[in-house]
């Protein structure tokens, strides 16, 4: 029967991340941004809230709450409403959990998990992006080749988050057979060199990165199940989440200011020209939530969900931009400015089009 | 959380595109160009249908508990809507049935009232209830009602004029049904002094002075209808005759009632839309093509794009629409919720309808197919029930928390 709403237990998971992410997080938003530092401390206290480790089952070293991809969506949604790069830095260890988790032999999972369950974060990456206007991952290029016993990775990617610290990294990489592949990289290994950090438009609390593997070698185990496309689903749906989060905090921000800000007599908000831009937004916000929840729900009964994804991404893709260029214009001169984060969220907004695999539910 | 329909929902769904399919579509195009004109046929096999089940055409759900099983009844409503606009929108709006009428005698009417004009409502032939609010000087502005009602000893007597009133040739002329009017006790008290009366078909001094020629719905009636010091019973007022001027609940307690219908107007655009979408994914579908949703994005073709934005904008008015009546259903207050499906609705539903015949080109410009009569169709959603900017305005105040003093 349908039922719109999140249930008890989603409702406290959200009351709690998202006062975690308004008190902690949205503070810490603007240093980060402008140093592309993120202090560890912040990190250490949203790793305590045991988020990651939570969705871990026990016998791997984690609480075996059970994870799905709504309440995946809800902490991704919650946790970027204080800040999208120190989100996708704190949820970081997803994107690794969540592929061995759904594609990982017990053997993979049973070497993996316990790393990510212990009393400190450990950050993990995943490398998708690659650097080329016609990227999709469809068009792959990365290749991954069987020789002898294991695999040889060649290619280039981009928008790796945490590559320097990260001890895995996820190597999304097309093989022979034209499937795309999760290869698991340790760190270190030869052939998987990193470069410099990135500078990009948004998400720049984020360290982000290009790596090159060139006759990158690694054995036939270090590839998590078959294909891997519903993995890059599960990514976008989580992504998605965050594109909702950060047009939610872009519509919060533009409301405390127009009911402040003066202008002929009156608030700007007693203004029609705001007061429905202002409607607007809140109700794209909702329409974004609601077609993403859906397509998560669809994912956890099971469902390849490729219709529902495809539409959720789009529409919070377009829908994060719209609503964040809206966030700016309430704000006028003022928006411009970088005192005020929404450019920010605007910016960071504006990647929601081209991000991929850059979270995980 | 859960997206599924349930056994009810899908048996619902089920019957209602039945009854679209094989009763409004074959007739869709003849009573579109037969503006006024009365789909006998049709209405009397409606009527018998609704005889049998009273439940199925009940337009706003109660919001209340049935035991232990959550209501469902909004929710029902509004599928059912749907499967029925994606038939045939006008014709939708002319199943007899008591209406907008009906819905306020329920809300607001005594248990006498409702006996009165509810309960023996289904016998006999086939009657329509109707609701009339808007006059020639204004739509949104709903306090501005100056059609009259002086009270003459056991009768009030109305004058005035009201217009754009759904179905009020049928209800006055062709059944013997009745129209809820909103008329003022006291022009110069504003609000409070306006109260709704239920006025019976056959009123000395009621007449349908003429019927409107639409840009679409054209099987719906929309009447403008005269008042020349019309008699009607003492007790054929709703609610209490007192002019309260402290507090307005009076008069929020006639707006809630929208919270009810704005989600089944949603709904109604969103069952034209649908049959838009399918029309033009049938289209392309024999044409051999089938969108690809996972397609690169330098890859994909502006049809693959201008159908994805469609399904997306579709179902997010949809899910919107779901959400007003799961909480009505819960008894929950959504008058927010239920602006911002209508809001979303009436412009998704107008520009999907108008990407359609896009699409097509000529054959979707061509009155050859029916895709033209739903933009044409579609339209209505983002004006009646409240404007699309009215309930921007709704949802406005609401997230601001401003009074309508405050943000107007």
């Amino acid at each position: 029967m349908i039922d719109l709403k999140l249930d008890e237990e989603q409702q406290l998971i959200r009351e709690t991340v998202r006062t975690f992410a308004m008190e902690k997080i949205r503070p810490a938003a603007h240093d980060a941004d402008e140093s592309g530092v993120i202090p560890d401390s912040l990190v250490a206290q949203a790793w305590e809230l045991g988020l990651v480790q939570g969705s871990v089952p026990e016998e791997y070293g984690g609480y075996g709450q059970g994870s799905s991809a709504v309440t995946g969506t809800v902490i991704a949604e919650a946790m970027a409403e204080g800040d999208l790069g120190i989100a996708m830095h704190v949820l970081s260890p997803r994107l690794v959990i969540d592929p061995v988790l759904v594609l990982g032999s017990d053997a993979q999972k049973k070497a993996v998990l316990p790393r990510y369950c212990g009393e400190k974060f450990v950050p993990g990456s995943a490398a998708v992006c690659e650097l080329r206007w016609d990227f999709s991952p469809a068009k792959m290029q990365t290749a991954a080749r069987r020789d002898g016993a294991g695999w040889v990775l060649e290619g280039k990617k981009c928008l790796v988050p945490l590559a320097e610290e990260a001890p895995f990294i996820v190597v999304y990489a097309r093989d022979e057979k034209d499937q795309i592949g999760a290869f698991l990289v340790p760190a270190g290994t030869p052939g998987m060199q990193i470069g410099e950090r990135e500078k990009n438009l948004g998400l720049r609390a984020l360290a982000t990165y290009e790596i090159t593997l060139a006759d990158c070698r690694i054995p036939a185990d270090a590839r998590l199940g078959g294909d891997a496309t519903p993995l890059l689903r599960r990514a976008r749906v989580a992504q998605s989440a965050m594109a909702v989060g950060v047009a939610k905090a872009s519509l919060d921000y533009a409301i405390n200011y127009a009911k402040d800000r003066d202008a002929f007599g009156v608030k700007i908000a007693q203004k029609q020209a705001i007061a429905f831009m202002l409607a607007d937004m809140a109700i794209e916000i909702d329409a974004m939530r609601l077609l993403n929840w859906e397509a998560a729900w669809n994912l956890d009964q099971g469902n390849d969900s490729v219709r529902e994804v495809a539409l959720a991404r789009q529409y919070a893709a377009d829908g994060v931009m719209q609503v964040t260029d809206h966030g700016i214009q309430v704000l006028g001169g003022h928006g411009f400015i970088r005192d005020h984060p929404v450019e920010m969220f605007a910016r960071n907004g504006r990647g929601f089009v081209t991000f991929e695999g850059l979270a995980s539910v | 959380m859960d997206f599924s329909f349930s056994e009810a929902a899908k048996k619902r769904k089920e019957t209602m595109r039945f009854v679209a399919e094989h009763l409004m579509r074959p007739i869709s195009r003849q009573y579109d160009e037969a503006e006024h004109e009365n789909p006998m046929e049709f209405f009397n096999t409606m009527w018998e249908a609704s005889r049998g089940n009273r439940e199925a055409t009940k337009l706003t759900g109660d919001g209340k508990k049935n035991g232990d099983a959550p209501s469902e009844n909004t929710l029902l409503a509004c599928i059912q809507i749907e499967e029925l606009a994606w038939g045939d929108a006008g014709l939708y709006l002319s199943i007899p049935n008591p209406g907008l009428g009906g819905a306020a005698i329920n809300a607001a009417g005594t248990p006498e009232q409702r006996e009165r004009f509810l309960k023996h409502f289904y016998d006999g032939k086939p009657r329509w209830g109707a609701m009339a609010i808007t006059e020639p000087h204004f739509g949104s502005d709903s306090k501005q009602v100056a059609v009259t009602a002086r009270r003459d000893g056991d009768e009030w007597v109305l004058n005035g004029t009201k217009i754009f009133c759904t179905s009020g040739q049928r209800a006055l002329e062709l059944s013997d049904g009745f129209v809820v009017v909103w008329a003022t006790l006291d022009k110069t008290k504003g609000r409070p002094a306006i109260k709704s009366f239920v006025v019976a078909a056959g009123t000395p001094g009621v007449k349908v002075a003429k019927l409107e020629h639409k840009m679409g719905i054209r099987a719906s009636d929309t009447a403008e209808i005269t008042f020349e010091d019309a008699r009607i019973p003492a007790d054929s007022i709703l609610g209490s005759p007192e002019i309260v001027t402290k507090g307005t609940e009076g008069f929020k307690g006639v707006m809630a009632t929208f919270d009810a219908t704005r989600p089944i107007v949603a709904a109604s655009g969103i069952g034209v839309a649908q049959a838009a979408l399918d029309v033009v994914k049938q289209t392309l579908k024999e044409s051999g093509i089938e969108i690809r949703y996972e397609a690169p994005a330098h890859e994909m073709t502006v049809l693959e794009r201008s159908v994805m934005w469609m399904e997306s904008q579709l179902q997010a008015a949809r899910l919107l629409t779901y959400r007003a009546c799961n909480m009505m259903d819960r008894g929950e207050r959504n008058s927010r919720e239920a602006s911002m499906c209508k809001a979303k609705a009436g412009l998704a539903v107008t520009r999907i309808t108008q990407k359609a015949v896009e699409l097509l080109g000529p054959l979707g410009y061509s009155r050859k197919i029916l895709l033209e009569k739903w933009m044409r169709d579609a339209k209505i959603t983002d004006i009646y029930e409240g404007t699309q900017q009215i309930n921007q305005m709704i949802v406005a105040r609401s997230i601001l928390g401003y009074s309508s003093g405050e943000l107007n």
